[in-house]
């Protein structure tokens, strides 16, 4: 006790005995420390972490469905099957909703060849898959064109010679790259009538030089994640099997 | 038992003598100093693991528990430490996704993070998304632009914050970006956005001449500086356009900078400004020496960076 006192007195003494001195800023140092590996692991807060992490790997690796085959963005030339499974799942997904708050059907799905994040490789598929796939937090947004920016749509994807993964269209291009053929829903495409795209909200801020979204009617938000639409699809098979087929082809 | 209490008082005793001389000596005979270290981060954006090895950029770096580890070895080397974050806590990772922010925020609060400024992402699940993860952070929210009165945030943020440490006071306050144009209206709700340079004038006004405080700190998620657009405010035109602001901490651009800034503010003064990139790879450190010495201080502030 005797010492408490005495340190109290000490403090007091020392602190209001310099209070009169003004103290003024003399030096400032600015660095940045780079935090590395070699700086070691703090036990307590990894041990903190540990449980909620376990619950999300545990979860991520669930056995949703199953792959027959390994699916790369690189197998096939204007589409792929992964491609196809994306823009598919991307149309099956949220069409009911779009329909329930609309009463209107999608016509049409785009999405671009480089937000294929990674392969589907043959086994078993969770939604770590669907993180590996899509990593971004790329929401689903559906947007009315007139049928003379769905011909932008065709024009870009003539000319851009990528397998952007579509669903709901056949495009098919002559040996020297122009149109031959761009149908929605099996139809020609009518000038004025309307068209509701599925895309994602990067590509409708024009990601990919995708610029004739923002010439839109109206857009729809749904609040529903690509990633979420892939993992609900996983869900809803047993067999993942997509094929290439003629939705985006060219002849020789 | 007792006699190993005798000895540990003791020794206790002797210690404390030891330091009373000091202190006393110290006083009669030396000026005082004092080191306030200022510790801080932005855009973690939910990075609460390391980087693997096999990251194509960022590969072994950050990781909270090791910020752990860099936090408590800077603390216990100087007491007097602020530990700060710029904002854009959320979104990122999975355990964004899963837990809505709970473990971002329990996280900063066992790191014992002083203060943090809100951004963007962290409206991602919308204002009540924010405000449900609010009973896990042990430390204050500061926006003095975003008006919330209308919102379920109301009185949950302070405009500012002052803290005393081995006796100088620092005033922290905060502010936020312009949401209309980079997250829905209806994440946001009723968040009124308040003119950042204006607000940051009644601030320092306030830290100034009110609080009177030695050190005034803005925690910034304005962007550190859009070079193409003139017309939208950042960390670089803030400080340009204010006064006694001593250092500006941003987010929000993911701004890599090799060392801080100085920026003239408006009276011609110097104004540091610091970021350091983000997802919790760099903590950035700024020591503010202060001394009783009239000489030493006459010749102004010197700024090593």
């Amino acid at each position: 006790m005797r010492i408490t006192y005495l340190f109290i007195l000490l403090n007091i003494f020392v602190f209001s005995g310099c209070k009169d001195q003004k103290l003024h800023l003399t030096k400032i140092e600015g660095k940045q420390i780079t935090i590395t590996d070699s700086l070691g692991g703090n036990s307590e807060i990894e041990a903190y972490i540990k449980p909620f992490k376990d619950r999300i790997e545990k979860d991520l690796d669930s056995v949703l469905a199953y792959s027959a085959d390994t699916y790369t963005k690189k197998d096939g030339e204007y589409n792929t099957a992964i491609g196809n499974f994306m823009a598919d799942a991307v149309y099956s997904e949220s069409n009911p909703i779009f329909k329930s708050r609309t009463g209107k059907d999608i016509d049409m799905v785009l999405l671009n060849h480089g937000g294929i994040r990674s392969i589907l490789s043959k086994g078993n598929v969770s939604k770590r898959t669907a993180f590996g796939l899509m990593p971004f937090e790329n929401s689903i947004v559906v947007v009315a064109l007139k049928g003379e920016q769905v011909d932008s749509i065709m024009l870009y994807l003539s000319r851009g010679k990528r397998a952007h993964p579509v669903s709901g269209i056949k495009l098919t291009l002559d040996k020297d790259s122009n149109i031959l053929e761009a149908k929605v829903n099996g139809k020609n495409i009518e000038k004025d009538k309307t068209y509701y795209v599925a895309t994602n909200d990067y590509l409708y801020s024009g990601g990919d030089n995708m610029t004739f979204f923002k010439t839109n009617d109206s857009l729809y938000v749904l609040d529903y994640k690509i990633r979420n639409a892939l993992i609900d699809k996983f869900m809803k098979l047993d067999t993942i099997n997509p094929v290439i087929d003629d939705r985006f082809t060219q002849i020789k | 038992m007792k006699r190993r209490d005798f000895i540990q008082q003791a020794t206790a005793g002797t210690a404390l003598v030891t330091l009373g001389s000091m202190g006393l000596q110290s006083f009669t005979t030396l000026d005082k100093t004092s080191k306030i270290t200022i510790l801080h981060t932005n855009d973690v954006h939910s990075h609460i693991d390391a980087f693997g090895p096999e990251d194509g950029r960022n590969a072994n770096k950050g990781g909270v528990a090791r910020r752990a580890n860099l936090v408590d070895a800077i603390r216990k080397e100087n007491p007097n430490t602020l530990l700060l974050d710029a904002g854009d806590i959320f979104q990122g990772t999975p355990y964004f996704n899963y837990y809505g922010g709970e473990l971002e925020f329990k996280l900063m609060s066992k790191l014992k993070y002083d203060a943090a400024t809100i951004g963007n992402h962290d409206f991602d699940n919308s204002i009540d998304g924010l405000y449900a993860q609010l009973p896990h952070a042990e430390f204050p929210f500061i926006t003095a632009n975003y008006d919330f009165s209308n919102t379920i945030m109301d009185t949950h943020t302070k405009p500012y914050k002052t803290f005393i440490k081995d006796g100088i006071k620092i005033g922290v306050f905060g502010l936020g970006i312009e949401l209309t144009g980079l997250v829905d209206k209806s994440m946001f709700k009723e968040t009124k956005y308040l003119d950042p340079v204006e607000t940051s004038q009644e601030m320092t006004r306030i830290l100034k001449e009110d609080e009177h405080c030695d050190l005034i700190i803005c925690l910034s998620h304005l962007g550190y500086h859009y070079k193409n657009n003139p017309d939208k405010i950042d960390d670089l035109k803030l400080a340009g356009a204010t006064k006694d602001i001593d250092l500006i901490i941003g987010g929000h651009t993911h701004t890599f900078l090799k060392k801080p800034t100085v920026v003239k503010n408006i009276d011609g003064k110097n104004t540091l400004v610091n970021q350091v990139g983000c997802y919790g790879i760099n903590l950035g450190k700024i020591d503010f020496y202060f001394d009783s010495d009239k000489n030493k201080s006459a010749n102004g502030t010197s700024i090593i960076v």
